[in-house]
C-alpha cells in the first residue's frame, strides 16, 4: 500500500479515536444540567449527581483530548497542505472550538477548587458550553470537508465564514451533538450507581432515537453525493449498531449500549473518510484544485519515518490508556462523594485556618 | 490589506502573546512536576509525613498551573495552520514531524499519567503511584525536546533540501534535525531553566510560610525542608543554565551572528586580537547606535561569542551588507532590513541573565540563613525580617520572567527571519486569512487569557497561602486503610 494511503487511514483512526473517546466526555459535560438535577424527595442532591458525572470522566478527559492534538500534529506532518488549508480556511469555527476547549478545560480543572455555589455554577456553565459547542461544530466541519468547499488553484479556501453554515452542515452538527449526548448518557449509565444511572439510561434512549433519525437522514444525503459502495456499507452498519446498542440499553445492558454508540461513531466517521478518499479536501470550484492524498502529502521520507514512529508507539499509548480505564473501572455511587467539602477545596467564605498537626 | 497594522503584524502579536503566555505555565509545570516527584519519593523513603504534606500541597499548586498550560497549548498546536499557512506549507515536511511525535510520545504520557496520579491516590499501589508523577515529568521533558527540535530548525535549518520544483523544504536527514547543534544546547538550557523556575516556586511559598508569624511551630520544620529543597534546585539548575547558556552563545554566533551582534548592539566589527567589551547597562539613543553612558566589562563579549578573550566579533552593519548581497535575490528571503529591533534584543538578553543571577543569589541567601541542623535557634533567623517576605515574593517571579525574556530574545533576535536564511516572517503568513479574522482572534485570545490569568493567580495565591494540609486527612492515601467509599482526594 502507498504510504500516503496508510497515513490517510492513520489520520482517520486518530479522528475516530478522538470522537469515540472525547465524544462521551463532551456528552457528559453537556448533560450536566439535565442529569445533574436534585432527585425528587431530595435523597440525592443535584450537586452530588454532578460530582458523580464529573468524577466518571475525571481521569480520562485530558487523555481523550490528546487524540485531537495528535490528529492535528499528524495532519501537519503527513499532509501539510491539508493542515494549512483546513485551519486557515475554517478560521472562525476553529477559533470557536479553541475557545470552547479552553473554557471547558478550565471549568473541569477549577470547579472543585473553590467551595462556593456561585463559583460551581459558573464553572458548570463553562463545562456545558465548552462541551456542546465542539460537539456541534465538528459535525459542521466534517460535513464541509467531505462535501467539498471552494478551494482555489493555490490551495486556499475562498468561501468565507457563512458558507460553512449550510443546511447539510448544520444537520451534520446536530448529528454529532445528539450522538455524543447519547454516548455520554450511556457512559453515565455505565459508570454510576443509584437513581442517576436509571435516569441516564432513560435519557439515552430518548436522545438516541433522535440521533438515529437525524443520522440516517444525514448519512443518506452525504453518501448520495459523494459515497461509494464501501462507504454505504459502513454507514449502514453504523445505523445497525446504533439500533442494536439502544435495544441493549433498553434491556438494561448499559455496557452493550455504550459499545453500540462507540461502534456507531467509529463506523460513521469511517464511512465519511472512505467517501472522501482519495481526496482530503475536495474543491467545489474545480476538481483539479482538490487537495488529495497525493498533492497534499509530505515526502516519502517523512511519511516513512512517521510510520515507524506510529507503529512503535501507538500500541504503547493504547496499552496505557486502556490500563487507566481498567484502573478506574468502578461505578461511582453517590456515597463516594463527600457531603462536606473535603480537603481538596479551599472555601470561598472563610480563609482556611492553617491547622497544626 | 495594508494599513497601520496588517495581517502579518497582527499574526505576530497573536503568536507572541499566546506563546509567551503558554510559556509562563510550561516552566512551572516542568519544574514543579520534578519537585513534586522528588517530594513523593522522599516520603516513600523516609515515611516522614511532612514530605507527604509537601507533596499534596505543591501537587495542588501544580495542577492549578498545569490546567492553564494545557488549555493554552491547544491553541499552539493549531496556530501554525491558522495564521502561518504558507509557512506550514513550506516547512511542513520537516516541522510537522516533531510536533506530531510530541503529541504521540509526550502529551499522551503527561495527560494519562497525570489523571492516574490525581485520581489514583490509594487506588493503585504506592510505588506505581509515585512512578506516575515521574512519568508526568518525563512527558514534559520529552515534550520540550520535540518542540525545541522544531524551533531549532527555525533558528538553524539543517537536514533538509529545497525541492526546486515545488519550492518547498524537504526532509533529507531526520537525525540531523533532532541533533541540530542549536537543539543540543537549547534543550539543556531550557529544561534546566524550567527546573530553576520550579525550584523558585517551592522556595517562594515555603519561605513565605517560614517567615509568617502565624505558621504553627510544628509546621516550621516542614517548610524549612521545602525551602531548602527549592533553594538547592534553583542553585543546581542555575549552574546548568549558565554553562549551557555560555555554549549557546557560541553556537549562536556561528549560526546567527546577527543575533549576537544585536544582543550587544555592536554596530562595527571588532577585529581579532582586540577583544569586544560587554556592557552591563547602557543609556543610549533609541536605536542603540549612540552610546551616552555605559558600564562595560572589557573583552567579555568576545569571550561569550567565541570562547576567546580576543576573538573577532562581526558588527551589525557588516552583517547587514553581507545579507543584502546574499539574500536579496529571492522573494522568500528578500528584506529591506535584516536587523532585529536592537533595544529589545539588548535588554531582553540582559534581563534574562540578570533575573537569573538575582534568583540564584536569593536561593544562596536562603540556604545560608537556614544552615545548621534546624533547631529552634536557626528558625528564629527568619522571623521578623520583612526582607524575607520580599525575597520570597521576588524569587517567585525572577526565573519565570528570565524564561520569558530568554524566549523574547531568541525569537525577536531571529527577525526578520521565520526560518533563518530560508524564509522571512512576512512571507509565512496565511494569504487567505483576513485582517478582520486575525484581529478577532487576537482580541478574543487576549481577553480570555487576561481573565484566566486573574483566576489562576487568585487560586495559586489562595492555595499557596492556605499552606499544606494536615496529615491526618491523607490517611486515605494508605491503600490498606482505604475503604471503597472514600472520596477521590483531588476530585472535582
Ligand atoms: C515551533 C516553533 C516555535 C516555538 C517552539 C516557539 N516559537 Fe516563538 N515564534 C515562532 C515559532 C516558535 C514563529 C512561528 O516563528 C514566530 C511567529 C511569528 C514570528 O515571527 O515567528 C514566533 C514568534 C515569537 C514571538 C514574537 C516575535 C515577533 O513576532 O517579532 C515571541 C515573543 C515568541 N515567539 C516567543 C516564543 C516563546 C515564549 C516560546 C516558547 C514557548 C516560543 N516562542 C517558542
Ligand atoms: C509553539 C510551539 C508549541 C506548541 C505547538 C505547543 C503545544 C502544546 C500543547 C498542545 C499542549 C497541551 C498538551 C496536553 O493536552 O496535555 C502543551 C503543553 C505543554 N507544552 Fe507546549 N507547545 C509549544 C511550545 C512549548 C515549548 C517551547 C515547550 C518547552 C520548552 C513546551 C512544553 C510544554 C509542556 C511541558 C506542556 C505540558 C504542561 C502543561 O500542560 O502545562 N511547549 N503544549
Ligand atoms: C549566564 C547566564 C545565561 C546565559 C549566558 C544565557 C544564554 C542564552 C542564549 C545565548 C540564548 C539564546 C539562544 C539562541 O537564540 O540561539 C538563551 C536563550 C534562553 N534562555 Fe538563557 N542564558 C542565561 C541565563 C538564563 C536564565 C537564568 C534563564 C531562565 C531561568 C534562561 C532562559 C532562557 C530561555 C527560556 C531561552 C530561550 C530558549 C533558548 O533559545 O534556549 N537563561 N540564553
Amino acid at each position: 500500500m502507498e504510504l500516503t494511503t496508510i497515513w490517510f487511514i492513520l489520520i482517520a483512526v486518530l479522528w475516530i479515536g478522538y470522537f469515540v473517546l472525547e465524544g462521551f466526555d463532551y456528552g457528559v459535560g453537556a448533560l450536566l444540567p439535565v442529569l445533574g438535577r436534585d432527585e425528587a424527595g431530595g435523597a440525592v442532591t443535584g450537586e452530588t449527581r454532578r460530582r458523580q458525572m464529573l468524577g466518571a470522566i475525571g481521569p480520562f478527559w485530558d487523555g481523550n483530548e490528546v487524540w485531537l492534538l495528535t490528529a492535528g500534529g499528524a495532519t501537519f506532518a503527513a499532509f501539510p497542505h491539508w493542515y494549512a488549508t483546513l485551519f486557515s480556511g475554517f478560521y472562525l469555527p476553529l477559533l470557536l472550538i479553541l475557545v470552547a476547549l479552553i473554557v471547558r478545560g478550565i471549568g473541569l480543572e477549577y470547579r472543585g477548587k473553590v467551595d462556593s455555589t456561585t463559583w460551581r455554577q459558573r464553572m458548570d456553565l463553562m463545562i456545558v458550553a465548552g462541551s456542546a459547542l465542539p460537539a456541534l461544530l465538528w459535525g459542521v466541519a466534517f460535513t464541509n470537508i467531505v462535501r467539498g468547499v471552494p478551494i482555489d488553484a493555490e490551495m486556499e479556501y475562498v468561501g468565507g465564514f457563512w458558507n460553512l453554515l449550510n443546511p447539510v452542515a448544520l444537520l451534520g452538527g446536530l448529528v454529532t451533538l445528539t450522538l455524543f449526548l447519547t454516548h455520554g448518557a450511556l457512559f453515565v449509565a455505565l459508570k454510576t450507581d443509584g437513581q442517576i444511572r436509571h435516569d441516564a439510561r432513560a435519557l439515552a434512549l430518548r436522545l438516541g432515537t433522535v440521533a438515529a433519525v437525524l443520522a440516517v437522514a444525514w448519512l443518506t444525503v452525504m453518501h448520495l453525493s459523494t459515497g461509494n459502495a464501501a462507504s454505504w456499507v459502513l454507514a449502514g452498519l453504523a445505523a445497525v449498531a446504533l439500533v442494536a446498542g439502544l435495544a441493549a440499553a433498553r434491556g438494561g445492558r448499559e455496557g452493550w449500549g455504550f459499545a453500540g454508540t462507540f461502534v456507531t461513531i467509529a463506523l460513521a466517521t469511517a464511512s465519511l473518510f472512505v467517501a472522501l478518499f482519495p481526496d482530503v479536501m475536495p474543491s467545489t470550484l474545480d476538481a483539479a484544485w482538490s487537495l488529495t492524498v497525493e498533492n497534499a502529502a509530505s515526502t516519502q521520507k517523512t511519511l516513512g519515518i512517521m510510520t515507524v514512529v506510529a507503529v512503535v508507539f501507538t500500541p504503547v499509548v493504547l496499552l496505557y490508556q486502556a490500563w487507566t480505564y481498567w484502573t478506574f473501572r468502578r461505578r461511582i455511587s453517590g456515597h463516594h462523594i463527600p457531603t462536606e467539602v473535603h480537603h481538596a477545596a479551599v472555601t470561598d467564605e472563610t480563609p482556611r485556618p492553617v491547622s497544626a498537626s | 490589506m495594508e494599513g497601520p497594522l496588517d495581517a502579518v503584524d497582527l499574526a505576530r502579536w497573536q503568536f507572541g502573546i499566546t506563546t509567551v503566555y503558554h510559556y509562563f505555565f510550561v516552566p512551572i509545570t516542568i519544574g514543579l512536576s520534578l519537585l513534586v516527584a522528588i517530594m513523593q519519593t522522599r516520603w516513600m523513603q523516609t515515611r516522614d509525613p511532612q514530605w507527604l504534606r509537601l507533596t499534596t500541597f505543591f501537587g495542588k499548586l501544580f495542577t492549578i498551573n498545569f490546567a492553564l498550560g494545557l488549555v493554552t497549548g491547544i491553541v499552539q498546536e493549531f496556530q501554525f495552520g491558522m495564521n502561518w499557512s504558507d509557512y506550514s506549507r513550506f516547512v511542513g515536511d520537516i516541522f510537522g514531524a516533531p510536533l506530531a511525535i510530541e503529541a504521540l510520545l509526550a502529551f499522551f504520557l503527561e495527560s494519562t499519567f497525570l489523571g492516574l496520579w490525581l485520581f489514583g491516590w490509594g487506588r493503585i499501589p504506592e510505588k506505581l503511584h509515585a512512578a506516575c508523577i515521574w512519568l508526568v515529568h518525563i512527558g514534559t521533558v520529552l515534550s520540550a525536546f520535540f518542540i525545541l527540535a522544531a524551533n531549532s530548525f527555525m533558528q538553524n535549518p539543517v537536514g533538509y533540501a529545497i525541492n526546486q520544483q515545488t519550492g518547498r523544504a524537504e526532509l533529507t536527514d531526520f537525525v540531523a534535525v533532532l541533533t541540530n547543534p542549536v537543539q543540543l544546547v537549547t534543550f539543556p538550557h531550557v529544561v534546566s531553566a524550567a527546573w530553576m523556575t520550579g525550584g523558585a516556586f517551592v522556595l517562594a511559598f515555603s519561605l513565605w510560610h517560614l517567615w509568617r508569624d502565624r505558621t504553627p511551630a510544628a509546621d516550621r520544620p516542614m517548610y524549612r525542608k521545602g525551602a531548602k529543597l527549592g533553594a538547592w534546585a534553583v542553585i543546581v539548575a542555575a549552574i546548568v543554565v549558565m554553562i549551557s547558556g555560555d555554549v549557546q552563545g557560541k553556537v549562536m554566533t556561528d549560526v546567527q551572528p546577527m543575533k549576537m551582534a544585536a544582543a550587544e548592539g555592536l554596530y562595527e566589527d571588532v577585529p581579532e586580537g582586540v577583544g569586544a567589551p560587554f556592557s552591563i547597562i547602557t543609556v543610549g539613543t533609541l536605536d542603540g547606535r549612540e552610546e551616552i553612558w555605559a558600564v562595560t566589562v572589557p573583552k567579555l563579549l568576545s569571550y561569550l561569542a567565541t570562547g576567546s578573550l580576543e576573538g573577532a566579533v562581526e558588527g551589525i552593519d557588516h552583517i547587514q551588507e553581507r545579507y543584502e548581497l546574499t539574500y536579496a535575490g529571492s522573494e522568500l528571503t528578500a528584506a529591506e532590513d535584516y536587523r532585529p529591533v536592537i533595544p529589545v534584543t539588548y535588554w531582553s538578553f540582559r534581563l534574562m541573565m540578570g533575573l537569573g543571577f538575582a534568583g540564584m543569589a536569593i536561593a544562596l541567601a536562603v540556604l545560608w540563613a537556614l544552615r545548621g541542623r534546624g533547631d529552634e535557634h536557626d528558625e528564629t533567623r527568619l522571623v521578623g525580617g520583612r526582607l524575607w517576605a520580599w525575597a520570597g515574593a521576588l524569587v517567585l517571579f525572577m526565573p519565570l520572567l528570565a524564561n520569558s525574556f530568554g524566549w523574547i530574545f531568541t525569537e525577536m533576535g531571529r527577525q526578520p527571519w521565520l526560518v533563518m536564511g530560508l524564509m522571512t516572517t512576512q512571507t509565512g503568513v496565511s494569504p487567505g486569512t483576513t485582517t478582520a479574522e486575525v484581529l478577532t482572534s487576537l482580541v478574543v485570545f487576549t481577553l480570555l487569557y487576561g481573565a484566566l490569568a486573574v483566576v489562576e493567580v487568585g487560586l495559586t495565591l489562595r492555595y499557596g497561602r492556605a499552606g499544606a494540609e494536615p496529615v491526618e486527612a491523607d490517611a486515605s492515601y494508605d491503600p490498606a486503610r482505604r475503604t471503597d467509599d472514600d472520596a477521590f482526594v483531588f476530585t472535582y
